[in-house]
């Protein structure tokens, strides 16, 4: 058993206000490791989906200091962000799928925008569809698809490029409990493999479903670490220790 | 029903093609953003924008063309008149006058205007009634005289000089003197279609502008997805650039098809007011290849500005 080698997110005293309004997010430390499961709660309007958004690198603080993947996030050169945002997968909130392209296109999109082949996108894509019961919605556009379905897609681009790191806004909140204890899954598979996982939530039973993993409380804007897990988790195995486990 | 479905299914077949064609190039990219609504109705404003400069730029050459024929005409040039209201003086003056000028070694040639060539000329104002007697009238006698070299005021200075001594009564004149207001005009013309060109050009880039700026912002959210997934502005400038210069290719196409058509109908409307300078405004085939890349360039400026003004754009973004 062996402590993760180096942090893979690192906030230091971050804070984030829009305009002059008053910080939603104040003095915000914490330190994700690779292939962590992380859960972030925290009531309507704590700012976890201010949070998210500076995980997945579409805001910048107004203060602090955000480390990723050892490269300081808030000096990073703009030319150097698509390279970044390709290790990190993202599930929005409101699935923000692509309205003119099919389910199939939505999920290569990542793989296509990282240059892959197309005949080599045909197969995971479809595979990925079929793992979330969308095999047979592949053409479909997301104004034909239900929730549920915008959400499986959303889920499924997130994590067709195998990101280092996978945010989640509230992925299971159109999707019926079985459909969200299989989604919770994939992302314990995904974690498995050595993905980080950071997933926004409102629902204990989905929290009590990954007992593994580490609590990020905000409120109003503040994160609590009254353990100290989230500065020094405790130790575990490696991703690749552990999937060998698991398989044993 | 039966009738109009193949011809719904050959309209299918050309809109898949165009969509095809509009889409070839780089694969990871031509799906980003619904290309055929990027940039509107930029065919047609592209179209009518390169049939207006094909137009005007095809008046501008030939406005040249006549500028330089008239000048390579008139270049050694000089008229000589002998202006005495006797007529047994001012003939003995052009006679002397004639031998000195064929004498001279700067005269490549000189002929006298015949009088029935002069009566001629006259003839319009003065009319030709029985009883009218132009020979009466004291119309000098000319000589047209055609210079080694170009008559430059030296030239025509020491020439009056030479002529004067033997025909007092000589007056001469470069013929390009008589014609500068002309070329002047010609001049005024040939800049009043280069302004055209270049207001039509500045319009193209504002058309080209305000269309990227309106596709921009239609899609916005579709790329910041493709932003935050990892899209790079380059990709999503070239989806701009290729739509756009497809649109450009097909207006311009169009444009200067409209534009030759114009410029053909028009020549068929001068040429039947004979020959003298409008004969020389014609086209020569570099012209016609300088008009052909007319839609080339609009092209390469559509998709230039397209490119400059998504890249800026796209830079205001995270």
């Amino acid at each position: 058993m062996s402590h993760p080698e180096s942090e893979i997110v690192q906030f230091d005293n971050v804070g984030l206000r829009y305009g002059t309004d008053k910080e939603v997010l104040t003095d915000v430390s914490f330190t994700l490791f690779p292939g962590c499961f992380y859960f972030l709660t925290g009531a309507s309007g704590a700012g976890k989906t201010s949070l998210l958004k500076l995980l997945y690198l579409s805001q910048r603080p107004s203060r602090g200091l955000i480390r990723m993947f050892g490269t300081d996030a808030i000096t990073l050169p703009r030319g150097r962000l698509p390279g970044f945002r390709r290790r990190i997968g993202v599930v929005f909130q409101d699935f923000r799928l692509v309205s003119h392209l099919s389910a199939f296109d939505n999920v290569a999109l990542p793989l296509r925008v990282a240059g892959v082949i197309e005949r080599e996108i045909t197969k995971p894509v479809t595979d990925m569809l079929e793992w979330v019961g969308l095999g047979d919605r592949l053409g479909a556009r997301p104004a034909t698809l239900s929730g549920g379905e915008q959400q499986r897609v959303a889920i499924a681009r997130a994590v067709i490029a195998r990101p280092d790191i996978l945010v989640a806004d509230e992925p299971t909140g159109n999707v019926d409990p079985d459909m969200a204890l299989k989604l919770l899954r994939l992302f314990e598979s995904l974690n498995r493999l050595g993905t980080t996982v950071v997933v926004a939530t409102h629902d204990a039973h989905l929290i009590r479903n990954v007992p593994e993993s580490l609590i990020m409380r905000l409120d109003r804007g503040r994160l609590s670490d009254p353990t100290g897990a989230l500065r020094y988790p405790p130790r575990r195995s490696p991703p690749a220790a552990r999937l060998d486990m698991k398989n044993q | 029903m039966s009738a109009a479905k193949p011809q719904n299914n050959r309209f299918s077949a050309v809109g898949n093609w165009l969509s095809a064609l509009r889409q070839r190039g780089d694969a990871a990219d031509a799906r980003l953003l619904p290309e055929s609504q990027l940039t509107g109705p930029m065919p047609w404003v592209i179209g009518i924008m390169i049939a207006l400069t094909v137009v005007a730029a095809a008046s501008g050459l030939a406005l040249r063309n006549v500028a330089t024929t008239a000048s390579a005409d008139l270049e050694g040039g000089v008229t000589v008149q002998i202006v005495s209201a006797a007529p047994a003086e001012r003939n003995r003056q052009a006679r002397s006058a004639l031998a000195a000028l064929r004498a001279d070694p700067d005269v490549l040639d000189a002929a006298p205007v015949a009088q029935d060539a002069l009566n001629a000329l006259v003839e319009p104002w003065l009319g030709t009634r029985p009883g009218d007697d132009i020979e009466a009238l004291p119309i000098p006698a000319m000589i047209d005289v055609r210079l080694r070299q170009s008559a430059t005021p030296a030239r025509i200075a020491a020439l009056r000089a030479r002529i004067v001594a033997v025909a007092q009564a000589a007056r001469i004149d470069a013929q390009a003197g008589w014609l500068a207001p002309v070329f002047g005009a010609i001049n005024a013309l040939q800049w009043l279609a280069s302004g055209l060109i270049t207001l039509l050009a500045l319009a193209t880039i504002a058309a080209v502008l305000l269309a990227s700026r309106n596709a921009l912002s239609n899609h916005r959210e579709t790329i910041e997805v493709v932003h935050m997934l990892g899209g790079t502005d380059r990709q999503i400038a070239r989806v701009f650039q290729r739509s756009m210069a497809f649109d450009a290719a097909v207006g311009g196409l169009a444009g200067l098809v409209l534009g030759v058509i114009t410029i053909t109908a028009l020549g068929r409307q001068f040429a039947p007011l004979g020959s003298g300078m409008i004969g020389s405004a014609v086209l020569g085939w570099l012209d016609w290849a300088l008009i052909a890349l007319i839609p080339l360039l609009g092209v390469a400026l559509a998709v230039l500005t397209a490119r400059l003004t998504v890249l800026a754009a796209l830079r205001r973004m995270l």
